[in-house]
């Protein structure tokens, strides 16, 4: 086998393993190739020959009853979403779309959705994509086929590998076929809007909204000059449409000190979570780096207020538990980026910067010499002689 | 199939009894070791009673660094671990062995810190679930896994064994409320897995670990998501005349885009048992009954149970009791979590677990049903019929050598069943030594090997509670 420009392009599974057993035999590295959308995410790729998904593509299954969907891991986003929606069903977790943020071309496919485990803003309130995958197919770096939990919702037999696997960035294996639990799509939502609050007081909303029991599903705060020239707070509710009218209300009513007066509904709604989802706010300008920071959402203002000038743009999600931060794409910035948060506790991924400073810097947060072990130990009983996506998410693993 | 067998016990681990009951009593404190006769038997099973085994001896640590410093002991002296919460598994997971220490972790049992502002609770494994409710529900927050055993189950049970519970269809199982853990590995490595933000970096180490049944390391302290109770809860009582119309009106609901919080599921066995027990007005002429639980605003959930009614018509619902109070509500869900308890005040029973997906639902109970009367036995059905978690109890005399036999034969073709249409051995309970030598049922050699590699990775020798979940032959060296 020879390193070649045009990827393997197996057709199914077996046809699959096949070219895996023959590269690990052959010693040569595959990088996984999805849609190619989030190409930009984790460390550049090392080299080695390209496998593609595009042929292991189509829903296997959707049984709109069991709320319950499996598709090969090369089928188009757009395609699954396309036959949920015609049931009025939905992928809970609302899966980020990072063409936004790479202006990249391509169709993201649910292979790569489950290799990030892309979520959104619902993530506070129906989980991340691994809280929704119920069961996976892949191909180990032995060539070998496993698979993992099903097509039931509840499911604790054996070890489950399909957490393991949503995130790892391909670095485990090949994934052919993943399995989700899904939700009914909320027949309306409204969000209540708050201007011109600060940081601190825009979490602070955040806090006591998430706080209370009207079932919010996503919070954000937005900073001036992004869409308005003054900063905005949100807070969405979705459902029946009385029951989101009355939590609408019922939001209104607990935020009135803070300035909650009124709430945007529709199109109105839909675009700005969608805008939210895709970190649309700081995409631009291109040339600088973007984070994706995870902590306490109480401490999302700390750690923006540490980081001073470094912090060129940012806002909020997950109320204030997922700052989207921009910062100059260099090694000082991505110092002062660790150094924020070291005492606050979290994780801070490097989402975009140029390849040179993605290849030499910790793209995702350092780990410690014992998560370092167990994470090559974990790597190593899957693919032991590092066929897939070397180097992808920490050097030399 | 005769009883479930466990390794043979390593003769050179109780020839060396007395050395490692020194070294572990230099280690720990005077009332952190037992090493009696009599102190040990409290140890020596779990909910799955049926099966007894003696510990060595029983180490109750206080701190995860005195839970470090007996991993890495028993890791020298290659001794057998068995970690124990409160020892409620029904699956056998906590059951030791001759040459096993068991680690329980009653004595961790404090409450470390509530944070309601960041919406967690960071608490040492030893914390019983219904603790960590009780401590935040004057501010109206809850922790939402919600086990029947919740009352005596610990936090670390729950993660070792991934527990779900009656309200898991909205909120999850513990993975899905899990921000983070403390976990000591055999090498007596502290590690600290997640945290209080939602996500982590690396590897989903947490999602490994949970659910993984003691074999990877024991969990000494866990952060929990709290949620905030919702402004009212209502449960209400659908009676149907056969298994098939309740079955299909479960499908209809969540076809309408409507998700309760709970959709529980009764046969008339399950409930005449459980009437008998707790009075909770179940209508007791009906074939099959479903507990629907809605949340919300007064407005709300008569909005949501007016849908909910409507499609219960159109599947020949026969009585619908909808809760007038709080106190209503309390007996109702007291009715349906004494389950277990009530059916073992009858018989003796097994209780099975498997999973089914939803839509096969009247099948499996049917034949569930037919399994069960051709070993001549009785059952009683009762789960949860929105994730389709199923609870057959198959009823029995653990007297009689013979019916115990029948009854594992059966519980073991319930559970062909439940594979068979697509489904898993065990939705919550876990594979235990109950479930261990059906694994090939629901895997390849393949999948099995890869999971044994990874678990493999935490512990080579086998040493953390080694008779479980994989079947003892073929287990990878």
């Amino acid at each position: 086998m020879n390193v070649v420009d045009r990827p393997y392009a197996p057709a199914d599974e077996t046809e699959a393993a096949e070219i895996v057993g023959a590269a690990r035999k052959d010693r040569i590295k595959l990088d996984v190739v999805g849609g190619g959308t989030r190409a930009g995410l984790g460390r550049p790729r090392e080299g080695g020959a390209r496998l593609a998904t595009a042929r292991l593509a189509g829903i296997v299954f959707h049984e709109p009853a069991e709320m319950t969907l499996r598709a090969r891991a090369g089928t188009p986003l757009s395609v699954v979403e396309a036959a949920l929606a015609a049931h009025g069903q939905m992928l809970p977790f609302e899966p980020i779309d990072h063409r936004a943020l790479y202006a990249g071309a391509g169709e993201p496919t649910i292979g790569g959705l489950v290799a990030t485990n892309a979520s959104g803003p619902r993530r506070i309130s129906a989980g991340a994509a691994r809280d929704s995958l119920i069961g996976l197919r892949l191909v180990n770096g032995r060539g070998e086929c496993v698979q993992s939990g099903g097509r039931v919702m509840k499911n604790v037999t054996g070890l489950d590998l399909v957490k393991l696997n949503c995130g790892a960035h391909g670095t485990l294996g090949l994934l052919t076929e993943a399995t989700f639990k899904l939700l009914p799509k909320p027949q309306s939502e409204a969000t209540v809007v708050i201007r011109r609050l600060d940081d601190e007081r825009a979490v602070a909303a955040m806090t006591r909204a998430l706080g209370s029991p009207f079932g919010v599903s996503g919070a954000a705060a937005l900073g001036p000059g992004m869409g308005r020239e003054f900063s905005r707070t949100f807070l969405r509710v979705e459902g029946f449409a009385e029951s989101v009218d009355y939590r609408a209300e019922r939001l209104i009513a607990l935020l009135a000190d803070f300035g909650a007066k009124h709430a945007l509904r529709g199109e109105e709604s839909q675009s700005l979570w969608r805008a939210a989802r895709d970190a649309e706010f700081i995409a631009e300008p291109r040339e600088r780096a973007i984070w994706r920071v995870s902590l306490a959402p109480t401490k999302g203002p700390k750690f923006v207020a540490r980081l001073g000038a470094n912090a060129l743009a940012h806002f909020y999600d997950w109320g204030g538990g997922l700052v989207w931060l921009a910062s100059e794409p260099s090694d000082a910035a991505a110092a002062a980026v660790r150094a924020a948060l070291a005492p606050l506790g979290g994780h801070a991924t490097l989402v975009r910067a140029p390849d040179a400073l993605r290849a030499r810097l910790d793209v995702f947060e350092p780990l410690s010499p014992a998560l370092a072990r167990l994470t090559r130990g974990v790597k190593a009983s899957f693919d032991p002689d590092g066929v897939f996506n070397f180097g992808r998410m920490a050097a030399g693993m | 199939m005769s009883q479930i067998a466990f390794p043979p016990v390593d003769a050179s681990i109780l020839a060396r009894r007395d050395a490692i009951l020194s070294g572990l009593a230099a280690i720990l404190p005077a009332d952190g070791l037992i090493a009696d006769v009599a102190g040990r038997r409290a140890f020596e099973t779990d909910a799955l009673t049926a099966y007894r085994r003696l510990p060595l001896a029983v180490a109750l640590p206080r701190s995860s660094e005195e839970v470090a410093r007996v991993m890495k002991f028993c890791r020298d002296a290659n001794v057998n671990v068995v970690p124990r919460g409160a020892g409620t598994s029904l699956s056998g997971a906590a059951i030791p062995q001759e040459d096993a220490i068991v680690i329980g972790l009653a004595k961790m049992s404090r409450i470390l810190e509530i944070n309601l502002a960041d919406r967690y609770a960071r608490v040492e494994a030893g914390v019983t679930n219904l603790a960590i409710s009780e401590a935040v529900a004057p501010d109206g927050f809850f922790y939402a896994p919600d086990p029947s055993s919740q009352l005596a189950c610990t936090i670390g049970g729950n993660i070792a064994m991934n527990s779900g519970g009656a309200h898991c269809l909205k909120y999850g199982v513990t993975i899905n409320n899990l921000l983070g853990v403390r976990l000591v590995t055999l090498e007596g490595e502290i590690v600290d897995l997640g945290g209080p933000a939602l996500d982590a970096g690396g590897l989903d180490l947490l999602g490994l670990i949970c659910g993984s049944e003691g074999q990877l390391g024991v969990v000494t302290e866990a952060t929990v998501r709290l949620l905030r109770a919702a402004e009212g809860a209502r449960p209400v009582l659908f009676g149907f005349a056969s298994a098939e119309d309740a079955g299909q009106c479960v499908a209809a609901i969540i076809g309408a885009g409507i998700v309760p919080v709970a959709m529980e599921y009764m046969d008339r066995l399950a409930i005449e048992i459980c009437e008998n027990y707790a009075h909770a007005g179940y209508p007791l002429d009906v074939e099959a009954m479903l507990i629907v639980e809605v949340e919300g605003g007064d407005d709300e959930m008569a909005a949501e149970l007016a849908k909910i009614a409507a499609i219960a018509k159109a599947h020949r619902v026969q009585t619908i009791r909808e809760s007038m109070s709080a106190m209503e509500s309390a007996q109702i869900w007291k009715g349906r979590k004494s389950a277990f308890g009530a059916t073992g005040r009858v018989a003796d029973y097994i209780c099975m677990d498997g999973t089914v997906p939803t839509g096969r639902l009247p099948e499996a109970l049917r034949r569930t049903g037919e399994i069960c009367a051709s070993y001549g036995l009785r059952v009683a059905n009762v789960f949860h019929a929105g994730d389709g978690n199923m609870h057959p109890l198959i009823l029995y005399d653990v007297n009689d050598p013979v019916q115990q036999q029948k009854a594992e034969d059966a519980g073991s073709d319930v559970l062909k069943l439940c594979v068979e249409l697509g489904g898993a051995l065990t939705g919550e309970h876990g594979v235990g030594i109950e479930k261990r030598d059906l694994m090939r049922r629901q895997f390849s050699e393949a999948d099995l090997a890869q999971q044994m590699r990874v678990r493999a990775a935490f512990d080579p020798q086998w040493r953390l509670n080694p008779a479980k979940v994989f079947p003892l032959d073929g287990r990878a060296a």
